[in-house]
């Protein structure tokens, strides 16, 4: 214990966001509730804080990983040390003027509307009225629309679609082996994309005037509207792309976890709306000293490892001593204890980082899908659920597991397999329990977990209610703690002597406990 | 009248300027961007905007020295008035050739790209000729002048002196009035335009970002409860329609 002290630096806490990609129903409710909170203005028609793509597919913007291109993220130096993969902050304001990695309205698509009006307003005539489509931009005509945010969704256009998607291209060079994309023997998932509000984040690191910036309460990145400048370096620095250019306003704009609401209590707009029930948000605690370390170690796949070693468990008093002295509250700390993510991605170890490989230390972090594996067992007529035959899947299907490797891990394929066969494990040990035979627990040991831990997993990924999937203190709470803490309050009444005869407020029980 | 051009209209827009900082600092900092276009269109912009930039931070450069430093310092130096003109005349050259090849792309690209033109500010139209004129003139008077056809007036004896006694308050106009008609053209322009910067996207040059090369990668704040609770409405995102 004393040694484990000793090296806990600064602590800091961050509200974090599991995806459980298995759940995922693809039904972008997700992104339309974002869209008409955040981005339903002009200037930011093109915009999609959320998006949902289908994988293996392009993307948006279009072919947004393929960082050969977009330059984003940070790069490790041979000295080891991080640097833009932009370039150095000298070469970065030389190219201010026009950033040559800039993508442009059609790398994310024309926005466009219809002339709606002229279905009700066209004069009387043989013709029935028709609604043309306008770009939004211009309000010229828009002969043929050729592509949208989601435009390869479920697999549409993909002989031709996801042959591009950059994921495909790397597997396709480095196994040589060709993904099908034939509809019978294609694999696809959904992925819903937020900001990842980065511990090491590069949009922050790209901007020229400092008006992006990680709070130090939560770890929310946000731009100051009042600060930015139109540089528009961030855009290219994040190399997920989920920094936007407002044309209309000439300022950077991004998801903003929707921090008003975190700030009472409540989860994202898109958690709050998600259809599939499949986001979880919590606190994460981590050592702030150990972050620059761990994005710069040498091996890619080493990464994921890294990053899981700057967080810290809330249940060792030592942390949440160190916690305290960093000016963490309590209602934080109990937070992180209950924090459904903290179980998903330390706990179990079931959740993954989105492209570790980018080295901003994301935290929006994915439960990768069993489903392709599932599905393809039951389509060859084998049973789905059992453990067996899925754990020899994992072991045959290599395709679906290279492709989420270099989706979730830098591409290295163990801890994808460890954690689809801890998923095909509670499967199959679920399937005993709702069948009413005997509880299985070698199913649990050969994943390393116990039968109890089993079914905690299960609850957790499957019927968790609300309460149990957002766990998230509140702001206001934490400033009237660290006030209280600051101030401890005495006997004494601040006005002076106490009245004799108090007057007692009319709270009914139930306000004054909550 | 030449007391009115020479003696109160440069002070005048010294003022406009001032004041329009002022407010652009203390109460629109959310219009104090350069409105890039590049999301609308890239490849023009990638050769104008350098070109311009570049060009014209080097203008401003040759201005400066051209202006502000007194014939007899250079002349003490042992830099004669023909070795002097042979610089500035040829770098100056580069430099403007530069700068208005550089305006000349992005107002092409500004008229020909719908989107850019449908993006094109109010500021920007008022701003855009006074920006346009002062270049055009500045550079006619160069060539004017290295061409003798205006009798090869010294500036540095004229109207720099003129720029100069500006500064303390007491303007030798008298100066400005024997200057060629070019120059004073580009004089009255460049004053206009210096009183647009702040009404202008113009204003993103006060902002030059150089802290950026000596600040801390990653920008940590705390979150400030007054900013977004005691804060009166000012001007930011649009209201939803
Ligand atoms: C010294 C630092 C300066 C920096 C860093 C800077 C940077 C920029 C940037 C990033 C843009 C946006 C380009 C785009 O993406 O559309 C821009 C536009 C512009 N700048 Fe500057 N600028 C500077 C100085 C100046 C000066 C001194 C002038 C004029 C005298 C100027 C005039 C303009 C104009 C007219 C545009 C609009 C170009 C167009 O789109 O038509 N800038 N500048
Ligand atoms: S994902 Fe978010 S925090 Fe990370 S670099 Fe991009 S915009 Fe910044
Ligand atoms: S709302 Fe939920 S289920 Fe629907 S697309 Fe978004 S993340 Fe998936």
């Amino acid at each position: 214990m004393p040694r484990r002290e000793a090296t806990i630096g600064r602590v800091m806490a961050q509200i974090a966001m599991v995806m459980n990609l298995d759940k995922c129903i693809g039904c972008h409710t997700c992104s339309v509730t974002c869209k008409q909170a955040w981005t339903n203005r002009q200037g930011t028609e093109y915009v999609w804080f959320n998006n949902v793509e289908t994988l293996p597919g392009q993307g948006y913007p279009r072919r947004w990983e393929d960082q050969e291109k977009w330059k984003g993220g940070w790069e490790r130096t041979r000295s080891g040390r991080l640097r833009l993969r932009a370039g150095s902050r000298l070469k970065r304001l030389g190219q201010v003027f026009a950033n040559p990695e800039l993508p442009g309205i059609d790398d994310y698509y024309q926005p466009w509307t219809y002339e709606y009006k002229n279905l009700i307003d066209a004069p009387a005539g043989n013709d029935l009225p028709v609604a043309r489509p306008v770009s939004a931009l211009t309000g010229e005509p828009v002969d043929t629309i050729e592509w949208g945010p989601n435009w390869d969704d479920n697999l549409g256009g993909a002989p031709q679609n996801a042959p591009l998607d950059p994921i495909v291209e790397k597997i396709r060079d480095e196994v040589g082996e060709k993904i099908r994309f034939e509809f019978e023997q294609s694999f696809m998932f959904y992925l819903p994309r937020v900001c990842e509000h980065c511990l090491n984040p590069a949009c922050v690191s790209s901007c020229p005037s400092g008006a992006m910036y990680k709070r130090e309460e939560d770890g929310i990145v946000l731009v100051d509207q009042d600060a930015c400048r139109g540089w528009r370096m961030c855009v290219t620095g994040c190399p997920y792309k989920k920094v936007y250019f407002n044309h209309a306003t000439g300022k950077a704009e991004k998801c903003t976890f929707c921090f008003p609401r975190i700030e009472v209590g409540l989860p994202t707009v898109c958690s709050e709306t998600c259809v599939g029930r499949m986001r979880y948000l919590g606190v994460m605690l981590y050592d702030a000293d150990k972050v620059a370390d761990a994005a710069a170690v040498e091996d890619e796949h080493d990464l994921y490892p890294s990053q899981l070693e700057c967080f810290l468990d809330p249940d060792d008093p030592a942390v949440a001593a160190a916690a305290k002295a960093s000016g963490i509250t309590h209602e934080w700390i109990e937070a992180a204890r209950r924090s459904p993510v903290y179980d998903l991605i330390a706990t179990y170890q079931v959740a993954l980082p989105l492209h570790p490989e980018y080295r901003t230390m994301p935290m929006v972090w994915y439960v990768p899908p069993l489903s392709p594996v599932v599905e393809a067992v039951a389509a060859s007529g084998h049973d789905g659920e059992d453990a067996g035959n899925l754990f020899g899947a994992i072991d045959a299907m290599r395709i679906p597991v290279e492709y989420l490797a270099e989706l979730l891990t830098a591409g290295d394929t163990h801890p994808v397999e460890a954690v689809l066969r801890r998923m095909a494990a509670m499967r199959s040990y679920m399937r005993r329990v709702n069948l009413g035979e005997e509880r299985d627990e070698s199913i649990a040991r050969a994943v390393g977990l116990t039968g109890t831990e089993m079914e905690d997993l299960f609850r957790l990924l499957a019927i968790a209610k609300y309460e149990d999937r957002y766990v998230v203190p509140s702001a206001a709470r934490a400033d009237a703690d660290a006030l209280a803490e600051a101030h401890p309050l005495d006997d004494t009444c601040p006005v002076g002597e106490v009245a004799p005869n108090r007057v007692l407020l009319n709270l009914s029980p139930t306000r004054r406990s909550a | 009248m030449d007391l009115f051009l020479w003696g109160v209209l440069p002070y005048v827009s010294i003022a406009l300027l001032i004041a329009g900082t002022f407010w652009r600092a203390r109460y629109d900092r959310f219009g104090w961007t350069t409105h890039s276009t590049q999301v609308h269109e890239s490849r023009l912009l990638r050769i104008g905007s350098p070109l311009f930039h570049f060009g014209m931070l080097f203008v401003v450069l040759g201005h400066v020295v051209g202006l502000v430093i007194p014939q007899s310092w250079t002349d003490a130096v042992g830099v004669s008035d023909h070795t002097y003109h042979l610089l500035a005349v040829s770098t100056g050259a580069v430099a403007g050739v530069a700068a208005a090849a550089g305006i000349g792309i992005l107002v092409f690209r500004r008229f020909k790209v719908p989107a850019v033109r449908k993006a094109t500010l109010r500021s920007d139209r008022l701003m855009y000729p006074f920006l346009l004129g002062a270049m055009l003139l500045g550079l006619t008077a160069t060539i004017l002048n290295s061409t003798g056809a205006t009798d090869d007036c010294n500036y540095r004896e004229g109207i720099s002196i003129w720029f100069r006694s500006l500064f303390t308050f007491q303007p030798d106009y008298h100066l400005m009035s024997a200057a060629p008609l070019a120059f004073q053209l580009h004089i009255l322009f460049g004053f206009t335009l210096f009183a647009l910067i702040p009404y202008s996207r113009l204003v993103h040059m006060f902002s030059a970002p150089v802290q950026y090369l000596f600040r801390p990668y990653v920008v940590y704040r705390r979150r400030d409860p007054k900013l977004t609770a005691d804060r009166a409405a000012r001007r930011g995102w649009e209201r939803v329609r």
